[in-house]
């Protein structure tokens, strides 16, 4: 046994090594990432709280731009170390992350919290071999010997579903095509048998019959595992059947939160409801006309001051341009929405009504100065 | 799904676009061939939009850049508008080229990032030697317009001062410039967001109706296929499987790969449960280089039997809008339960957990004998009744 792993196993007896659940595995607490740039402060991500029981899963929803990527980043520490400011508290079993250095980062990373990333194709070394990418961690983390490493990740292997694990596990990641290649790296992030998965579009470079292999082989092992898990993605669709609660993000924030079945049946935000009517569905007739959102994400740089939203919203109204809703509760628990005429209310609707009928009223004035300014 | 044949192409109409018996093959070294595509057999009506959909590696960009004639395809014709592009010389071909046009998938990197965006749509025009400058600005300004962009602040832009979405607007104005009769869209929103994917399909039906173009739209995704399509061609592997309207296709899939692929998209709906592990389809496609013998789609099927292994599939009609290459094709209407997720009509596939059938990339398995060997435990477990309903016998052509 080297030295390394030695030390590995002895410094493992100074912390339990399973504590009493108490409170929720994950919580994040108002946390703030922003970069300084040239053209000022980019605030990518901007006060986001939520929390994360031990074996559930959550969705975090939002077009690109809208800070889903950052945050996950933010909770790994996986930030760039200049021009980047991050405030407010990561709390994980009872450490708070942000508070901990490089060195006592990289015991968790990969040990207890694992990040899956989105192209297959760039996230693994070229020139190592799978299997010494896969029993590196184990080898570092555990401190296992050789042999027993070279068992764990053949075991992995199978269980990912990789044919012929024996022989994979001796060749390079570009003799695997892209599906094969994500189970390669979902064996990476389950090696040590982490307590959260973080997976960042996991299957968005990938076709649609490879999604649903992938997506299937996530939900296996997060249930096997009794393992936490973040599945963020731009595509409602695909954590519709596959997540306990999604948060939906709009410019750097969480607009609207919900268990899952809440968020689909009695969504209150107008983004949520715009998401989930632009995707395209095989059961209408073809040649039907799609509802996209209308203008893009805005610029993070000079956040518009009322709801970040009303610009692309067809319910705002004047007052949607100068207060910033706050997160409210809804009639479910565990629902909260930012919006002033939720969907489906009689507020809601009659603003709808009033737009439809007399066009959307225009920004205010005092609005359009102070983002220009 | 081997799916060589013609019964598909529309003898009376006169289409836009006819490709007969299309074979394009790469050399692999060692004397083997990549088999890209394989007798590939689709005509598009003028006005008509045609799809093809079907996985990574099923030859459909393949299909759809040997077109236009890049490169020149192995064998078989390509007939546009009464000329076969495939016997045409150089000039010849250069010169019909303007009315083909291709928008691409990745938006960003298919235009010059070191030219500003007004010039990269006015090209077309200046290679084609079309207008002077100040007509062409005219031109330009009227193609920004129609995709939804302000020309004013855009000029003067390079493109990495837009967005994905914004980038292939600037690649379909640049696209329409000279006036295409055929437009190939080869994946143009699989990069692309939901909400931003939206935006550009209504903007391409949008296209079609002002400016009348036909459409060959490629993409993995059959709900987004769908979606602007008049009719579906299902590709697999370098053949074409089935061949239907929209609707059809979606309403009563015949090819169990059709299914496959119609169980395999996420539905926005949490009631609707995963189509599961053992019910989408399983394994990778098998190495183009060696194709499984007789049908291609033998090894992943769930229906296979011995006679898939021997005897390729030829194309035939089910209905006079609706053609299918399978020997044993779905046959139980999907009737009401489309509502779902397209009728989820296979039983559980037994056993097999997701990949038995990885002759991954450049593999040097040898897919041939594992292929035979699990199309052999296929056809066990179909006749332990699992996939196969004995009612259904194998379709006989009309």
């Amino acid at each position: 046994m080297s030295y390394r792993s030695a030390r590995r196993r002895a410094s493992a007896h100074q912390y339990p090594v399973y504590r009493e659940p108490t409170g929720p595995l994950l919580e994040v607490i108002d946390l703030e990432t922003h970069f300084r740039t040239e053209r000022g402060i980019v605030r990518a991500v901007d006060g986001v709280s939520f929390s994360l029981d031990r074996g559930r899963t959550l969705g975090i929803v939002g077009e690109s731009g809208s800070g889903k990527t950052i945050l996950s980043r933010s909770i790994m520490g996986l930030l760039p170390r200049r021009n980047v400011t991050r405030h407010g508290q990561v709390i994980f079993q009872d450490r708070d992350l942000t508070a901990l250095s490089e060195a006592e980062l990289r015991e968790v990373r990969g040990a207890e919290i694992s990040m899956i990333f989105q192209d297959p194709m760039t996230s693994l070394n070229p020139v190592v071999r799978i299997g010494r990418q896969i029993t590196e961690s184990l080898r570092h983390h555990l401190g296992v010997d050789k042999e027993e490493a070279k068992d764990t990740a053949v075991g992995l292997l199978r269980s990912v579903g990789i044919p012929k694990p024996e022989r994979r596990f001796d060749e390079y990641p570009h003799q695997l095509s892209g599906g094969m290649r994500q189970r390669v790296i979902i064996a990476i992030a389950l090696a040590c048998g982490p307590k959260l998965l973080l997976a960042d579009e996991p299957t968005t470079a990938l076709d649609v019959t490879v999604q649903a292999q992938i997506l299937d082989l996530l939900a296996t092992q997060q249930r096997d595992r009794y393992m936490a898990m973040i599945l963020v993605t731009h595509d409602l669709g695909v954590v519709a059947g596959r997540t306990d609660e999604i948060a939906v993000m709009y410019a750097g924030k969480i607009v609207e939160k919900a268990p899952t079945t809440v968020l689909f049946k009695d969504m209150k935000m107008p983004y949520t409801e715009a998401l989930v009517q632009s995707i395209p569905r095989v059961t209408n007739s073809s040649h039907t006309r799609l509802r996209a959102i209308p203008g893009r994400p805005p610029d993070l740089v000079n956040p518009i001051p009322g709801c970040r939203f009303a610009p692309r919203c067809p319910y705002a109204q004047e007052r949607c341009w100068v207060d910033e809703p706050p997160l409210m509760e809804g009639v479910n628990p565990g629902h909260t929405y930012a919006c002033w005429f939720p969907v489906g209310t009689t507020e809601g609707r009659a603003a709808l009504e009033r737009n439809q009928q007399q066009g959307k009223p225009a920004p205010p004035a005092a609005a359009l100065e102070r983002k220009g300014a | 799904m081997a799916g060589s044949g013609t019964a598909h192409l529309r003898d009376g109409a006169d289409p836009l676009l006819r490709v007969e018996h299309l074979v394009v093959e790469f050399p692999a070294g060692v004397g083997r061939k990549v088999h890209a595509v394989s007798d590939v057999s689709f005509d598009v009506v003028e006005g008509e939009t045609l799809g093809l959909v079907g996985e990574s590696g099923c030859g459909k960009s393949t299909t759809g850049r040997a077109v236009v004639q890049i490169p020149r395809p192995t064998s078989g014709s390509v007939v546009f508008d009464g000329r076969d592009l495939t016997k045409l010389h150089h000039e010849e071909l250069r010169r019909i080229r303007p009315q083909i046009q291709m928008i691409f998938q990745d938006p960003i990197s298919s235009l010059n990032p070191r030219r500003r965006v007004t010039d990269i749509v006015a090209e077309p025009l200046v290679v084609w030697g079309r207008g002077k400058s100040a007509e062409r600005e005219v031109k330009v300004r009227e193609a920004f317009e129609a995709v939804g962009l302000d020309y004013d602040s855009a000029s003067g832009r390079r493109p990495h001062q837009f967005s994905g979405g914004q980038c292939q607007r600037i690649s379909i104005a640049r696209a329409l410039m000279l006036d295409p009769k055929l437009l190939i869209c080869d994946e143009p929103v699989s990069a692309l967001d939901v909400s931003v994917q939206a935006q550009i399909l209504n903007l391409l039906e949008d296209m079609k109706e002002r400016y009348g173009l036909t459409m060959v739209f490629i993409a993995h995704d059959l709900a987004v296929v769908k979606n602007v399509s008049d009719r579906i061609a299902v590709m697999y592997l370098g053949k074409i499987c089935e061949v239907a309207s929209a609707d059809d296709l979606y309403r009563s899939p015949r090819h169990p790969y059709t299914n496959a692929l119609l169980q395999s998209i996420p539905v926005p709906d949490p009631e609707v449960p995963p189509a599961g592990e053992n019910l989408a389809l399983s394994g990778e496609l098998p190495s183009p280089i060696d194709p499984p013998s007789g049908c291609r789609f033998r090894t992943r099927c769930p229906r296979a039997q011995a006679r898939c292994a021997e005897e390729e599939p030829i194309i035939r009609e089910i209905d006079p809008t609706h053609f299918v290459a399978c020997h044993f094709p779905v046959m139980e209407e999907a009737g009401e339960g489309a509502g779902s997720a397209g009728g989820r009509l296979f039983g559980a596939q037994a056993g097999s957990s997701a990949a038995d059938e990885g002759s991954a990339g450049a593999a040097s398995d040898g897919p041939a004998s594992e292929g035979a060997a699990s199309a052999e435990a296929a056809s066990a477990e179909g006749d332990s009744g699992v996939a196969v309903d004995p009612a259904a016998p194998p379709y006989s052509a009309a």
